[in-house]
C-alpha cells in the first residue's frame, strides 16, 4: 500500500459545512486526482478544529499549515502550490489579529498554545465516519480492557479516582453516580447520554458527537458494564442533523465489528444503543424531564428523590451522563486515573470545553485545563476583544450562570471558584461582552430565553420570571423606579428558593449577578434615564452637532422615516417625535456631526 | 466487515491501522523527532526530489526511525538539487545537497543514527524567523 506523504484535513463540522466545506472536500479530491497525487496525498473529512470563526478550515499534515476561510475555488491553489511544490498559500494563512502577520502553522497560533485536548482529542484528527481511524487512535481499547480485565467495581473505582465531575453543569462526581446506579437492583437498567444541549451559543456536545461519535458509544458501553445495564439511549435534539447522521453511521459500524451487540469482544457482555430525539426544549436537559420526554410524556421535571438511579427510564434504574463527560472516559482508562487527576485543580480535575462567543476575536471551541484564568482564555486563546474595545464582562453558564467582570479575570476557573464568584460552570458557554453592551439588556435577553423555555409546572418560575422580565423591560424603557431594584432582588430569591428544577433555581442568576456587579448601570437607567452603552433606544436621542454639519444631506436621504429636515448646505435638524433611533444617520455622516445623547 | 472477537484481535487490528493516522499524531508533536524537509520546487522535482522523498519515507519507516518527512518550497540551492534539510531533536538544521537514494541512505545511517557529519553539507545562509 502506498504511504500518504501529505494529509489534508478538511473540517466537516456544521459550522464549516455551512460555508461549503463539503464542496471544498470534493474539489480537493478532484484536484489531487488531476495532478496524479492520489497515492501521495490523502484528503480527509474530520470533526471540528474549534476555530469556527474563520472556517472552513484545512489543516495540512505533516507541516501543520493551518488554512482559514478556504473557499471551494481555493482547492486548485492548495493542491498545485502546497501539495505539489511545497509552497504555502500565503493568502489563506491565519492572520494574527494583533500583529497583523500571517501565522505559518497551528503550532504558532495563540489559540492552540494553552489548550489541552482530552474530550476533543480526536476532533480534527480522524474521520468521524470511519471506525478504522477511531480504532487506530486507541479506539475501543478502553472498552476491551474494562470488559476483559476488570470487574465493574474496579472500573468504577478508576473513574472515582480520576476525580471526573459531570460536565453538563452540575459537577456531580461521575464515579460516585455510577456507584450509586450499580448498587440499585432492577430487571433492566439503562444508560442514557444527555445530548440535549440548549444554552444559547453553546456547541460543545454537538462538536464532540460530530467529530468523534465512537468515543461516546465506547464510554456508554463501559458505563453499562459498570452498572449492569445492557441498553443505552442517546437523547439528542432533532435540530442536530449532522450529529444524528454521524451517530447512526457510528452505531452501524460498531455493530458490524461486534463492538456493540451480543458477546462484545468475547466477554459475554451484551450492550446496544438506540437514539431518542428531543424537540429542542431547554428544560429537557434536566435529567428527570429528559427521561419523561424519552418515555413519550411531557418534558417536565419531577421531584427528586427518587433519583433516576433508583427509578428512571420506564421506572428502571438509569444513569444519565452528559456527552462531554463520556468523551473523557476512554482516555481515563487508557492513560490512567492518576494521569487525569494530575491535570486541573484540587477539586476539579481534567479539562473543560468552552464555546467562546460574543465580542472576541477568536470565536470557537476550546478545551483548557481546569484552573486556567479567564484572562488567559479571553486575551491569549481568544485573541482579545474585537475592534480593540474594552472588556466589560463574560457570561459563563449560559442563562443559568452569571456575569464575571474585570475583578474576576485572574480567578482560576473551576466548579467551585465560579460558584463563589456568583456564576457557574454550566455546560460551557462563554459569552464575552465589551463596553458597547448594556448589562440591563443582557439580563433581559437571558430572561427572555427562560420565560420562553420554562415548562410552566411551577408558578414561581412560570409567573415570576415573566414578572422579572417585565420589570427589566420597564427599566430599559426609562420608566423604572428605585423600588424596582428591591423587587427584582426579592422576586429573584423567591424563584430560586421555590422552583423544583435547575431551570427555575438558576434562572434569576443573570439578574442577580448584573445587579451585584453593575448596580451603577441599573441606577443610571432609573435615576438619570441614561444607558451607558447606548443600547436602550428609549433612553437615547440622536442629535446633529451644528458646528460639524456641512449640510451634505446624506443623513436626510438615508433616514427611513424622513424625520431629518434641512436645505443643502444648511444645518440639518432631527425631528425627535418621529425618530425611530435606527442610527442610519450616524452611520452615513462623514463629518461626525451626528451624536447620541 | 467481520466481527472482532477478542481483545487480542482488536489490538492486532489497531497495529495494522495505526500507520493510517500515525503521521497526523506525530506532527502534533514534532520537536522530539527527526524532521526532514525535502525541497520540492520545480528544480528539485526535476532533479529527482520526489524519488528521494519516497525513499526517505519508506526507509525511515522500515528502519524504525521516528521521523517526519515533509516537503517544502525552493530553498535557494538550485545548483545542488535535490536538497534536504535535516533537523535532529534539539539541534540546528543541517542542509545536504545533491541527494540521491544512495546519499539519502548514507544520511540515515550516519547522520541521523549516529550524528556523524557527511560531505556535501551546504552551509546554511539563512535564518529562520519564528
Amino acid at each position: 500500500m502506498a504511504k500518504f506523504k501529505t494529509h489534508m484535513l478538511v473540517c466537516g463540522g456544521t459550522g464549516c459545512r455551512a460555508s461549503a466545506s463539503d464542496v471544498l472536500y470534493e474539489n480537493l479530491k478532484k484536484e489531487v486526482k488531476e495532478k496524479g497525487l492520489e497515492n501521495d496525498v490523502q484528503v480527509v473529512t474530520t470533526g471540528c478544529f474549534g476555530f469556527c470563526e474563520q472556517g472552513p478550515i484545512v489543516k495540512m499534515i505533516p507541516d501543520n499549515t493551518f488554512y482559514v476561510g478556504v473557499q471551494p475555488k481555493d482547492a486548485a491553489d492548495i493542491v498545485a502550490e502546497h501539495a505539489l511544490k511545497g509552497r504555502k498559500v500565503d493568502r489563506l494563512l491565519y492572520k494574527d489579529p494583533v500583529k497583523k502577520e500571517h501565522v505559518p502553522d497551528s503550532k504558532h497560533m495563540g489559540f492552540y498554545k494553552k489548550q489541552i485536548r482530552i474530550a476533543l482529542r480526536n476532533c480534527g484528527l480522524i474521520d468521524p465516519e470511519n471506525v478504522n481511524e477511531y480504532l487506530a487512535a486507541d479506539g475501543y481499547e478502553a472498552l476491551g480492557k474494562v470488559l476483559l480485565e476488570m470487574t465493574p467495581e474496579e472500573a468504577i473505582q478508576i473513574v472515582i479516582d480520576s476525580g471526573l465531575r459531570g460536565r453538563g453543569g452540575g459537577g456531580f462526581p461521575t464515579g460516585v453516580k455510577w456507584k450509586i446506579a450499580q448498587g440499585v437492583k432492577g430487571a433492566q437498567k439503562y444508560v442514557v447520554c444527555n445530548a440535549d444541549e440548549g444554552d444559547p451559543g453553546a456547541f460543545m456536545d454537538r462538536s464532540i458527537l460530530e467529530g468523534d461519535p465512537h468515543t461516546v458509544l465506547e464510554a456508554m458501553a463501559i458505563n453499562g458494564y459498570c452498572i449492569g445495564a445492557t441498553k443505552g439511549l442517546i437523547y439528542i435534539r432533532a435540530e442536530y442533523p449532522l450529529a444524528i447522521h454521524r451517530l447512526k453511521v457510528a452505531i452501524a459500524q460498531a455493530r458490524e465489528y461486534g463492538l456493540l451487540g451480543e458477546d462484545i469482544l468475547g466477554s459475554g457482555y451484551n450492550f446496544d444503543i438506540e437514539l431518542r430525539y428531543g424537540a429542542g426544549a431547554f428544560v429537557c436537559g434536566e435529567e428527570t424531564a429528559l427521561i419523561h420526554s424519552m418515555e413519550g410524556h411531557r418534558g417536565e421535571p419531577t421531584f427528586k428523590p427518587p433519583f433516576p438511579a433508583e427509578s428512571g427510564y420506564l421506572g428502571m434504574p438509569t444513569n444519565v451522563n452528559n456527552v462531554e463527560t463520556y468523551a473523557n472516559i476512554p482516555v481515563i482508562f487508557n492513560k490512567g486515573a492518576k494521569w487525569f487527576a494530575s491535570i486541573g485543580t484540587e477539586k476539579s480535575k481534567g479539562t473543560k470545553v468552552f464555546a467562546l462567543a460574543g465580542k472576541i476575536n477568536n470565536v470557537g471551541l476550546i478545551e483548557v485545563p481546569m484552573g486556567i484564568t479567564l484572562r488567559e482564555v479571553i486575551f491569549e486563546i481568544g485573541g482579545g476583544i474585537k475592534g480593540g474595545k474594552k472588556f466589560k464582562a463574560v457570561q459563563t453558564g449560559g442563562p443559568s450562570g452569571g456575569c464575571l467582570t474585570e475583578k474576576h479575570l485572574d480567578t482560576p476557573i473551576d466548579y467551585d471558584n465560579l460558584i463563589a464568584s456568583g456564576s457557574m460552570m454550566g455546560s460551557g458557554g462563554m459569552i464575552v461582552m465589551d463596553e458597547d453592551d448594556c448589562m440591563v439588556s443582557v439580563a433581559k435577553f437571558y430572561l427572555d430565553f427562560t420565560v420562553e423555555e420554562s415548562c410552566g409546572k411551577c408558578s414561581p418560575c412560570r409567573i415570576g420570571n415573566k414578572r422579572l422580565y417585565e420589570i427589566l423591560e420597564k427599566i430599559t424603557k426609562g420608566h423604572g423606579a428605585m423600588d424596582d431594584l428591591d423587587k427584582l432582588r426579592n422576586l429573584s430569591n423567591v424563584i430560586k428558593d421555590t422552583s423544583l428544577c435547575g431551570l427555575g433555581q438558576t434562572s434569576p442568576n443573570p439578574v442577580l449577578s448584573t445587579l451585584d456587579n453593575f448596580y451603577d448601570e441599573y441606577l443610571a437607567h432609573i435615576t438619570e434615564g441614561k444607558c451607558f452603552a447606548s443600547q436602550c433606544k428609549d433612553l437615547i436621542k440622536y442629535e446633529i452637532i451644528p458646528e460639524n454639519c456641512v449640510g451634505c444631506t446624506a443623513c436626510a436621504r438615508n433616514c427611513p422615516v424622513n424625520c431629518i429636515s434641512g436645505e443643502r448646505k444648511q444645518i440639518h435638524l432631527i425631528d425627535q417625535s418621529l425618530c425611530i433611533k435606527c442610527g442610519a444617520c450616524m452611520e452615513k455622516c462623514k463629518f461626525n456631526a451626528v451624536t447620541i445623547i | 466487515m467481520t466481527k472482532i472477537k477478542s481483545l487480542a484481535d482488536l489490538r492486532n487490528m489497531k497495529a495494522d491501522l495505526q500507520s493510517k493516522i500515525a503521521l497526523r499524531e506525530k506532527s502534533d508533536n514534532p520537536e522530539g523527532r527527526v524532521q526532514i524537509k525535502v525541497a520540492m520546487a520545480t528544480c528539485g522535482i526535476a532533479s529527482g526530489a520526489k524519488e528521494v522523498m519516497e525513499f526517505l519515507v519508506e526507509e525511515l519507516d522500515k528502519r524504525n526511525i521516528d521521523a517526519i518527512v515533509s516537503q517544502t518550497g525552493c530553498m535557494g540551492y538550485c545548483y545542488a538539487e535535490p536538497t534536504i534539510e535535516v533537523t535532529l531533536p534539539n539541534q540546528e538544521p543541517v542542509v545536504f545537497g545533491y541527494v540521491d537514494s544512495k546519499k539519502a541512505d548514507d544520511i540515515i545511517e550516519k547522520y541521523i543514527k549516529t550524528g556523524e557529519l557527511l560531505e556535501g553539507i551546504i552551509p546554511v545562509n539563512y535564518e529562520k524567523i519564528d
